[in-house]
This record gives structure tokens, sequence and C-alpha cells, in this order.
């Protein structure tokens, strides 16, 4: 019992010693969108390679959670998968004096999955709203078989859920009986697994699920997320992945976004199945 | 016709307890089937690599031991001090000690959830922003999410596993060895120090046991309190975050987009977590009846 | 105990009786003095602990509280608007949707969704649990008890999460192809998740409240030829009946305020609908979800504090009510055969 007391006091005392504010200038510490994580990750990682003695840690959360934790001084770049809104900038502002900084850092293509046994054609914009807003119940009024549509949808502190609710629903609700999943890569494996089962999200996330082509309206061709479709605008819902911070960059978290912004950075994108930012 | 209804109802009975076999059979063979390929030394001792779907799961494992090692080292002195007020120091028909009983007892109950929120409101943004503001000039240092906070939650969770298992330890030292120090002078304190708690060892032990196995298995509290899911790095300062083997299984159960990759990992951290709660669960039940045969014979 | 300090004769010495050393501390006056340093530090923990029971009461009432009389937060939500319909494009109902350009914070389809996995939970464990125990102080012997005892207590020892893992990855699907639902993750299968989180407490309960039962009963009924099952049940699950309420009771409790495997295995949709294959969206999860994204001081904030005291209020009542009703059965048994 002595030895397990001592064992206790020595693993405390051991974290105790390291009590404080901590080296602030070697951690980089990057929260939000949970459509970013992997991407992220796979930033930092590259990067803490290259740059030894660097640390830079991702977590996710979702773009609210994020955005709130660069509100609350508690992060010092946010990811996010939707633009800031005006009170969260306000409170920003309020806060810290400074305006945030927007950084544009990958493209990315909404995609909506369906099970790969789904073979549906396509969807127009005007059926996808009604679908999430529950005017639309069934498959076989999208041109698919006669099953019930169960739609996956985002918890509300996610970027992709609001960004989906602007473009797609127009600023209308969603149907309560959309299920709210966390991360996209639960909407996935949901749709993965369920025949009748619609959803959406960034487009690196697209394992074992089929990607349904996407119709602005009744007239336009069907388009899916490819690279050139995004990057040109063809495909109708295509958004920004930002970084935000407070004020100008500067220091550590400057380098890290320059390096975001290179082409090595970028060529990242592609590998995680984002799309680089158009060059400024 | 009415021994017809009493096999019926006996036989109601063997189906009910037939069933409940049957699932935790189901449960534990379905993880051990999936879970046991991949729990290999590799597993406990590597970092997760090629996004969670390689390597192990070592991050989470430490993060797990030191939550639950602040815990304890708040909740046992706390949890045992109180005990041995209630029982030793304080009045006997005491309405406080009526009422702090009851709050304890009663306090066992209430979802693990509210201790996470209040975690969150008193300690992260209300007792933390205010060390911020007073001691670092507002710099965010104590105000965020980080390992101390989370393991004074979890200390308040489980703070009334340990009060109730130590008074019984305490109620259980026959009152006779009180009175016979008493009368050979010892002092309240000698009493307490000397003959009651050395006799209620073992069950201060079992409630120490038991609160760290749910400081291992319980997720809700720590949510937002601390816990994060890819680090690069092991917490060691009081302000770290840290990963958690629940919170590591709960995020790979949910948010894993491609299950089939992920799934030989995630069915390996839930078989290892059911490895450690068993065993800290089977080391306490072991002392524990082993106390009580002692006493029914003793 | 009273245990009133002797008086301390400082001109003596230990007697030789004395049975342990320490007697000669009770001369010394370093160590009264660290005898009363201690003293105040068991005092002053024991207090600390008690103080911080009372803040959890406190805090979270005093952050629910806003909900009531801010002006600021009564923009966005009220009272009014928690529990009564809300006025919609298209009629009025309750929604929970407090992400929006107007958010909207309806209770009752959360609270429908909880109680809607409560009861499928006390359906399944109720009888379980119960019958579980039974058989466990009535028919089984004694080698069969040693076995079943632990493994519930196995299973009360499972985490959550893992239980929530085991509904969503292998129960939702399961069930589904069985019996070829719309929707994997909804309240049977959650409800299923909870009872086996529920169970234990019923069985264990349970299980006390029988063996509490005298075994004069039982003697008597079977001097009068009645069989074992007989006994059982219409003599022993009748004396013990306000602990098996008090059994369902605490199972309630912990059903309404389970969080991850609701959080994991119900979909996760604030839906109104009573239907157990449906989703449904719980109070727990909804704090879980909703907790990490919103700022301190907003409505939102005050909203998920006000849930928070919900089930902080109701839980510890069911609580107290169940283990009220353990005692007040203890002390009929006891008293009936005095």
């Amino acid at each position: 019992m002595r030895t397990g007391l001592t064992t206790l006091l020595a693993i405390a005392s051991a974290l105790l010693s390291g009590c404080g504010g901590g080296d602030a200038g070697k951690t980089l510490t990057v929260k939000g969108s949970d459509t970013m994580v992997a991407l992220g990750g796979r930033w930092a990682e590259q990067f803490m390679l290259e740059h030894r003695g660097v640390v830079v840690q991702v977590m996710g959360g979702g773009s609210g959670t994020g955005i709130n934790a660069l509100v609350n001084g508690g992060t010092d770049i946010c990811q996010s998968s939707r633009p800031m809104t005006d009170k969260e900038r306000a409170q920003v502002k309020q806060r810290f004096g400074k305006e945030v900084k927007e950084i544009p850092v990958a493209l990315d293509g909404i995609t909506i999955y369906v099970n790969e046994t789904n073979r549906t054609p396509s969807v127009t914009l005007a059926q996808l709203k009604a679908v999430y807003t529950g005017k639309i119940t069934n498959w076989k009024e999208l041109g698919g078989e006669d099953l019930t549509i169960v739609a996956y949808g985002r918890e509300n502190n996610s970027g992709t859920y609001m960004y989906f609710k602007e473009h797609v629903l127009g600023g209308d609700d969603f149907a309560v009986s959309v299920q709210a999943l966390q991360g996209t890569g639960g909407i996935v494996s949901a749709v993965s697994k369920d025949e009748r089962a619609i959803g959406y999200g960034g487009v690196g996330y697209a394992v074992k699920v089929r990607e349904l082509p996407v119709r602005k309206d009744e007239s336009s061709d069907p388009v899916l997320p490819t690279e050139e479709n995004v990057v040109s605008g063809k495909y109708p819902i295509s958004r920004s992945l930002y970084f935000y911070t407070v004020g100008e960059p500067e220091g550590l978290t400057k380098e890290y976004i320059d390096w975001v912004l290179s082409p090595e950075g970028q060529k990242i994108c592609k590998h995680e199945g984002y799309f680089p930012v158009a060059r400024q | 016709m009415r021994w017809l209804k009493s096999i019926s109802f006996g036989a109601i009975c063997a189906l009910a307890t037939t069933i409940i076999l049957a699932m935790v059979a189901i449960l534990i063979g379905d993880v051990v089937w999936y879970g046991r390929e991949r729990l290999t030394f590799e597993f406990i001792t590597a970092r997760p690599r090629m996004g969670i779907t390689e390597g192990g799961v070592f991050p989470a494992i430490v993060g797990t031991v030191f939550l639950v090692v602040l815990m304890t080292i708040a909740v046992v002195p706390l949890g045992v001090a109180t005990a041995v007020y209630l029982n030793e120091y304080a009045r006997r028909d005491s309405k406080l000690v009526l009422a702090v009983r009851l709050a304890i007892q009663n306090l066992a109950g209430v979802p693990a959830i509210v201790f996470g929120l209040f975690g969150c409101g008193f300690f992260i943004l209300f007792i933390g922003r205010g060390i911020d503001v007073a001691g670092f000039g507002g710099r965010l240092v104590f105000g965020q999410p980080c390992i101390l906070w989370a393991s004074l939650t979890m200390a308040l969770l489980t703070l009334p596993t340990v009060v109730v298992a130590t008074e019984e330890a305490l109620r259980a030292v026959p009152q006779v060895y009180r009175e016979a120090a008493c009368a050979l002078g010892a002092t309240r304190w000698q009493v307490v120090s000397r003959i009651v708690l050395p006799q209620s060892v073992g069950g201060i032990l079992t409630g120490a046991i038991l609160a760290v196995s749910r400081g291992t298995g319980e997720v809700a509290p720590i949510m937002f309190t601390g816990v994060a899911y890819l680090l690069p790095y092991l917490p060691d300062k009081l302000t770290s975050q840290f990963m958690h083997l629940g919170y590591h299984i709960y995020v790979l159960a949910t948010q894993s987009p491609n299950v089939e990759a992920t799934r030989p990992l995630l069915y390996s951290s839930v078989l290892l977590l059911l490895i450690l709660t068993f065993a800290l669960n089977l080391t306490g039940i072991l002392i524990r009846s082993r106390i009580r045969r002692r006493l029914r014979t003793g | 105990m009273k245990v009133t300090s002797p008086s301390h004769d400082s001109s003596s010495g230990p007697s030789t009786a004395s049975p342990h050393p320490a007697a000669h501390d009770l001369l010394g006056r370093r160590s009264r003095r660290l005898e009363a340093v201690i003293e105040v530090a068991i005092r002053a923990s024991a207090f600390g602990v008690i103080a911080a029971l009372l803040l959890i009461f406190v805090f979270i009432g005093k952050e629910a509280l806003p909900v009531f009389y801010s002006e600021e937060v009564r923009q966005e939500v009220d009272m009014r608007r928690l529990f009564l319909p809300l006025k919609l494009d298209g009629g009025s109902g309750f929604v929970w949707q407090p992400v929006a350009t107007v958010p909207k914070y309806s209770l009752l389809p959360l609270f429908l969704g909880t109680l809607k996995a409560t009861v499928v939970a006390l359906v399944i464990s109720v009888p379980i649990g119960i019958g579980t125990a039974v058989f466990c102080s009535e028919f089984a012997p004694q080698w069969l008890r040693e076995i079943v005892k632990p493994v519930v207590e196995l299973l009360a020892g499972i985490p959550s999460v893992v239980i929530g893992f085991f509904a969503l990855m292998v129960l939702a699907s399961w069930l589904q192809s069985a019996f070829g639902w719309g929707v994997r993750l909804n309240a049977i299968t959650a409800g299923i998740g909870l009872s086996l989180a529920v169970i234990p407490i019923v069985f264990t309960v349970a299980e006390d409240a029988l063996t509490a039962v005298p075994s004069s009963y039982r003697d008597g009924s079977l001097a009068l030829g009645a069989s074992t099952a007989q006994t059982a049940w219409r003599v022993v699950l009748p004396a013990a009946l306000p602990g098996i309420f008090a059994a369902c009771v605490l199972g309630f409790g912990r059903a309404f305020g389970e969080t991850m495997i609701v959080l994991m295995a119900s979909g996760n949709a604030a839906t109104m609908s009573l239907d157990p294959t449906q989703s449904f969206r719980s109070f727990s999860a909804t704090i879980a979800a909703e907790m990490a994204e919103v700022s301190r001081g907003s409505a939102h904030y005050h909203v998920l504090f006000f849930i928070g005291a919900l089930l902080f209020v109701l839980t510890f009542l069911a609580n107290f009510f169940g283990h009220w009703y353990v005692s007040r059965l203890r002390a009929k048994l006891q008293g009936k055969t005095r």
C-alpha cells in the first residue's frame, strides 16, 4: 500500500511541477470544424515533421465550438467550414479590439451521400431542400425505389450544418425527423449501413458510399463534386474552408498559415480529398 | 392445474435470468471475438497512426491513467475525511449529518452529464477564468478545459462512492474497540487513526477502487471539461488536455468515416477498456467480500 | 458516538499495562497541537465537501435562473416558449432548433424523447430485473446464485460508452434487418441499451428487498402446503412490493439521466413522435452535444443549464423516493416480526 501511495504521489508531483502557463511560443492550437479535422490533422502532422520542436494540436468539436473558442481566447486558429456571422465577428471585436482575419485555405464540395445500393440518378437543389425540410419522404419521388427516405444531418454546432441550412434550405429549419449525428464520419458510417439513407458532408469523407450527382435546377446537368467542377463553380454547393485568427496572424501562427497556403500545404488538400484554394 | 401455474412462475423467472445472462454473454462475446486480434503489445504501447486505422492507443491509456490518478488524489482524502467526520466526530442525532448523508446518497443517482455541466460552468468558466484574470492578467491558462478540472469533476462524481464505502467500513468496526481505546486514555484522533482507520482500510480501498473503475469508464463528465480526440503529445501539465480510452471509443464509434478500417481498432479499444474495468471491479469486489466474510466470522 | 476526551494527567507517566506506545504521546504538547490541527483538517475537508455538494445545487440553479428573469435571455426564450407551442410558419408546434435565425427552444420534444426511451427501457428491464431477482432469492440453489449475482454485478461495471457502442454497432443493424424498420437508431435500440444499464440496479434493489423478507413468511407458507413458486408469487413478492417499487423508481432515475448510450444510439432527432421505432432526442444527450459550442451567458447556455437543473431535480427526487421506500419497507418488515 505504501508503494502504491508513493507511486501516486510521484505521478502527481510530476504533473504539478508542470503547472503554469506553458510555453506559448512553441505550441499552436487549432480548433473547430469536424469536416476539417482530418485535413487539419494532416497539415499539422506534416508541418511538425518539417519543423522539429514545434507542436501543433488540432481538435474538432464543430465549427461552432471552434468559433466559440476563438471568442473565448481558447485557440490560436479556428478552423471553420462556414463563414463567421456578423454577431460572432462583433463578439471578437468586442473582446479583443481587433477584427477577425478570414483566410480561405481549401475548397470543398458538399457531397450528398447515399447508400451504395441506391440507384437514384440525381437530385436538384430544390428536391434536396424538400427532402431535408420533410416535404419529400420517399425515394420514388426522386426517381428511385419505393423506400422511405431516412435523412441524416449534423448536430447544430457544425459549420456544415449551418452552411447547408443557409445555402440549400435557404434559412428554413430542418425537419425534426432529420437524425443529428456527430461528425461527418458518423453520417458516412450511417449512410453506408442504411439503404434508405441520405446524408451530406465534406467531399473528403466519401468512403463506401455513393456520391449523388446534383443538379442546380431541372434544366441543368447532373454534376459530381470533382476538383474541376468545384473549382470552376459548376458544382452548385461548393464552399471554402476557412482559418480564422484574431487580427493579423503573427509569429508561429503566421508561419503555419503561410505554410498551409504554400503549394506543399495545398498538395495535402488533394490528398485528403479536398481541393486547393484558388491562387490569390 | 395449480402445478401448471406454479411451474409457469418459476419458469418465467428462470427465463428472465437466462435472458440477462445471454445478453451479457453476447455483449462480452462479441467484443472479445472481434477485439482479440488487435489487442497486442503494440496496441497498448503505440500511438494512433494513419488516421486512427493503425497503431495503438497508448496516449489514451496514459491520459486515462493520469486522470484517474489525479481524481483519486482528490477524492480519497476528501471522501475519507468526510466519512470520518460524519461517523466519528459529528453528533449522531445531528440534523446536519442526516441532511449530508441524504445528499451524498442521492447525489450518486444524479446523471454524470450534470456533473460535467457543473464542471464546465463552475470550474472552467467561473473559477478558471477567475484565476486567469486575477493571476495571469487575462491570459487563458486555467479558464479552459484541462486535466485539472476534468479530474476534479470526476472526483465530485465519485465522491459518494468513496464516502459510502468508507462509512460502511467505519461502521463495521465494533464500538468496543473505540470504547477500549478511550478507556486507555486515547484521544479521539488517536482512536480514529490507530484503531478505526487501520481496521477500515479494506473498505476504503474498495471505495477507492470502485471510484477508479468509474473514472476509467465514465465519459460524459469529461467531454467538455478536458478530453480531446487526437493530441500530438502526452499530458504533462495540469493545464494540458488529455486523451481518454472511453472517449476514444466514443469518437471512433460515432465519427469514424471509414468504419471497416477502424473497426478492429475500435473493438480492441473496447476490449481493453472492459478488461481494465473488470479487473478493477473484481479486485474491489474480492476485497469487499473478504471483509464481509471476516466480519461475519470474526 | 460521543467520544469524550479523557482528561490528561500531565504528571504521571505511562502505565505498564498500556498496550501501545501511543500512550506516550498523550503527554507531549506537540502531539496535542498536531491532533488539533488534524481535527481541524478533517472538519475542514468534510465541510468543504458538504459545501461542494451544496454548491452543485446552487450553481446549476443560478445559471438556470436567467431563463426566468434576465431581459436579454427572455428575448430569445422564456418559460412560455419553453413549454407551450411555438408559432411556426405552417401553424404551431414544438420545435427544438436553438441554432437558427429564429432560435426555437421547445422542451417538450426533449422531454417526450427522454420519456419514450425510459419507458422502453423500463418495460424491458423491470420484468427481467425482478424476474432474475426472484429467481435468485427464491428458486436458485446457492451455486447458481453465486454465478448470477456476479454476472449482473459485472454488467453493472460495464461503462455506458461500451453499452452505447454495442447498441450502435451491433444492435442497430441487427434489429433493423430483423424487423425492417425505417430508422436504425431509435427508441427501441437505445431502450435495449439503456435496459442493460438499468437491469443491474433493478436487480440489486429488488433482490435486497426480497431477501429482507423474513424467512418466517416463507416457512409459514410452505408449512401450509404451498409450493415454492406459489410462496414466491403470493407471499414473498407482495411483502417485498415497496422495495420492488423502489427498484423501479431508481431504475427510472437512471434511465432518465443516462447520456452516452442515448447519445450514440438515439439518432438525436428532436421529434414529437411517441413511436418507439422513431428517433428521439433526450435531455442529457442535448446537453452533451450542444454544451461545447455555447458561449457563456448566451440564452442557449442558460437553457442548457435549465435542462441540467431539471435533470438534477428529477433524478434526485427519484433517488430520494426510491431510497425512502426501501427504508420504509425494511422498517415495516422488521416491525412486523417483532
